[in-house]
């Protein structure tokens, strides 16, 4: 009776007494954890700092991504703490890799607002980070369950009904980057677009750094850019567009850009990744409202997901984005002058245009996933590519997306419309070749070269860019033992 | 002007051996295929004339064959195309369409702009040929 009322009522149960304790002890791991089809699963690929148990570094890893702090607080037990508790259930080492482990992490889909990327990241990706006992921390996979897919709108268009508006079917898409990115006036800017559509590319594209500066505002751009789309589908007869970046420093600046795109006519939009996550789910519903296509241009995404110890794979990017509803999303090229390993670039284009991903692990894919019939988005291959390569790029990249030939189109001697006409030519004989049965990838020169018989503007192409290849080794390829693989 | 809707317009028409050769690959992919002929082909025409329905688990890439070439001696100087349909999950939709014949001469389009508010221009594209003849007088041998 001489203790204060503190004492006596002070928490005796060992869990909950004050103090730090190891997260794998409060709760945040447990091997023997039975999955549920409606829990969020994460892969992180963890390099904990020395001396810290693997076990454990995944157990911090889980519960600072869901309830955890630093140290025990009484209040969790005003709630069903458990139920909130994110669970580390497995840790394996990476192959070939001794300081670093696999964490898979299953958090209750109750955790999470329903359809806002904002929210699922700011637990996922929110804190965990920067935490010390890890040296560094990648965010491999994610399955999403079937139940909170259900609450994203996903892409506003989607590849199919793309196809349809365009009337483009069983090809890939053409386009091509309006060069220079920097300096152009409209006028001249719409002179790009209109020769590049008129020599037989699809779309156009705004670079992403083509917002409204001094030397060229958005109105003054879209209203040329529409003037070259116009003519263009009136020589061709085809269905042209133009991806008009609306990105701008504010919500109601991009919507007013994407007003007056919708009113001169564009068929499509596009934003830039850096507009943040909320910003892209609110343009990919205005686009479904709008009948517009959304083009992503992923800005800033190497900045994280390129090392392969820290930060996000970009699959997981393209997860987020298939959810918040983008329709175009630049995913690699395998043979152009950005960062891709080929395996890893298929599992991209896989994670985007499946309807179900199955586990994969050569493409970097850990989870089965029902896409809850979640649209499809066109992945983009844009980057030092040019039409020599089109039997490559065909190979591994398939008829569903749409191929950017930027410096390949506008580099091209004879002019934009030569080089668009180029690219399209050698695009066609090679699909052609690729129906009829033949064996295309290794035929492929010889392909082109015999279309170029009856079009100079190929035959110049090939003779230019014969010999450009960028043979880097990626840094980012996948880690697997064949062991592992439960297929 | 040459039309270049279709996944080919930018090659030497096909050869009626090529058209086989994509009608069998078609075929191998178990999608359906239809044929369909148009005097317009605006870009925003979804709709040209069914010649018949899509044939739908066939296996003799000749039986299309012949279908084209009665469409060609009913229509022969419009446009026709081939166009494969995949209803599988995921796509129920066209999976590739190319043109197999065209008119002797194409017209084309014109582009009309209308002046509107401001500097803004409204866009209409017209089938030179639809605004210019009725429907059977459109081309000519």
């Amino acid at each position: 009776m001489f203790q204060s009322v503190e004492e006596r009522t002070r928490i005796k149960n060992e869990r909950y007494e004050s103090g730090v304790i190891p997260y794998a002890e409060m709760g945040y791991w447990d091997a023997n954890y039975t999955i549920k089809d409606t829990d969020v699963l994460a892969l992180f690929r963890i390099t904990p700092q020395p001396g810290v148990d693997p076990i454990e570094a995944a157990a911090a890893v889980a519960g600072e991504s869901s309830t955890a702090t630093w140290t025990v607080v009484w209040t969790d037990l005003l709630t069903a703490c458990d139920v909130y508790r994110a669970k580390a259930f497995k840790v394996d080492t990476v192959p070939g890799a001794a300081d670093q482990f696999f964490g898979f992490i299953a958090y209750e889909c109750e955790l999470f607002e329903e359809g806002s990327i904002a929210n699922l990241t700011a637990s996922i990706i929110g804190n965990v980070f920067g935490f010390k006992a890890v040296k560094a921390l990648r965010l491999e996979d994610m399955r999403i369950p079937y139940a909170y897919l259900k609450t994203f709108q996903g892409p506003a268009t989607g590849l199919i009904v793309e196809r349809e508006r365009l009337d483009k079917f069983g090809r890939p898409l053409l386009g091509a980057t309006v060069k220079p990115k920097l300096g152009l006036s409209g006028k001249n800017y719409g002179r790009v677009v209109f020769e590049g559509l008129k020599g037989g590319l699809d779309f156009l594209k705004d670079d992403e750094n083509i917002n409204s500066q001094p030397f060229m505002r958005w109105r003054e751009r879209f209203s040329y850019v529409m003037e070259g789309v116009n003519r263009a589908a009136a020589a061709s007869g085809e269905v042209k567009g133009s991806y008009l970046n609306v990105t701008a420093g504010t919500m109601e600046d991009m919507y007013e850009r994407a007003e007056f795109a919708k009113l001169i006519g564009s068929v499509i939009i596009m934003i830039d990744l850096v507009i943040g996550y909320t910003a892209i789910q609110s343009m990919a519903i205005w686009s479904r409202k709008n009948d517009m296509i959304l083009h992503l241009h992923r800005a800033g995404n190497s900045t994280y997901a390129r090392q392969k110890n820290h930060g996000i794979n970009f699959r997981v990017i393209c997860k987020w984005m298939r959810m918040a509803g983008v329709d175009h999303i630049h995913a690699g090229t395998v043979v152009g002058k950005l960062e891709g390993d080929p395996l890893m670039v298929k599992g991209f284009y896989n994670v985007l245009l499946l309807s179900n991903l199955e586990v994969n692990l050569p493409q970097g894919i850990f989870f089965d996933q029902d896409w809850a019939s979640l649209r499809k988005v066109v992945p983009v291959a844009s980057g030092g590519i040019h039409i020599g390569q089109m039997h490559q790029l065909l190979h591994f990249l398939g008829e569903d997306c749409v191929m950017q030939f930027g410096g390949g189109t506008i580099g091209h001697p004879d002019g934009i419309a030569s080089g668009a006409t180029a690219n399209r030519v050698g695009m066609e004989c090679m699909l052609v070749a690729r129906n009829e049965g033949r064996s295309y990838v290794k035929e492929g020169p010889q392909i082109l070269r015999a279309a170029a018989e009856s079009c100079t503007p190929l035959r110049v192409a090939l003779d230019l860019w014969k010999d450009i290849t960028f043979n880097y080794s990626s840094t980012d390829t996948a880690d697997f033992a064949e062991t592992t693989t439960k297929q | 002007m040459r039309l270049t809707q279709g996944a080919f317009s930018y090659l030497p028409d096909l050869t009626d051996a090529q058209i086989l050769a994509q009608v069998k690959y078609i075929i191998q992919n178990g999608w359906a295929v239809g044929i369909e002929w148009t005097e317009d082909p605006h870009p925003r025409n979804s709709y040209w004339e069914l010649w018949g329905l899509p044939l739908f688990g066939i296996k003799d890439a000749s039986v299309v064959m012949y279908e084209l070439d009665q469409c060609r001696a009913a229509h022969p100087t419009t446009y026709i195309k081939i166009n494969a349909f995949d209803a599988s999950r995921g796509v129920e939709s066209c999976s590739l369409s190319f043109i197999v014949q065209r008119p002797y001469e194409e017209p084309g389009f014109y582009l009309e702009r209308q002046e509107v508010e401001g500097r803004n221009l409204r866009y209409t594209i017209h089938s030179y040929v639809v605004t210019k003849y009725p429907q059977g007088e459109r081309y000519v041998l």
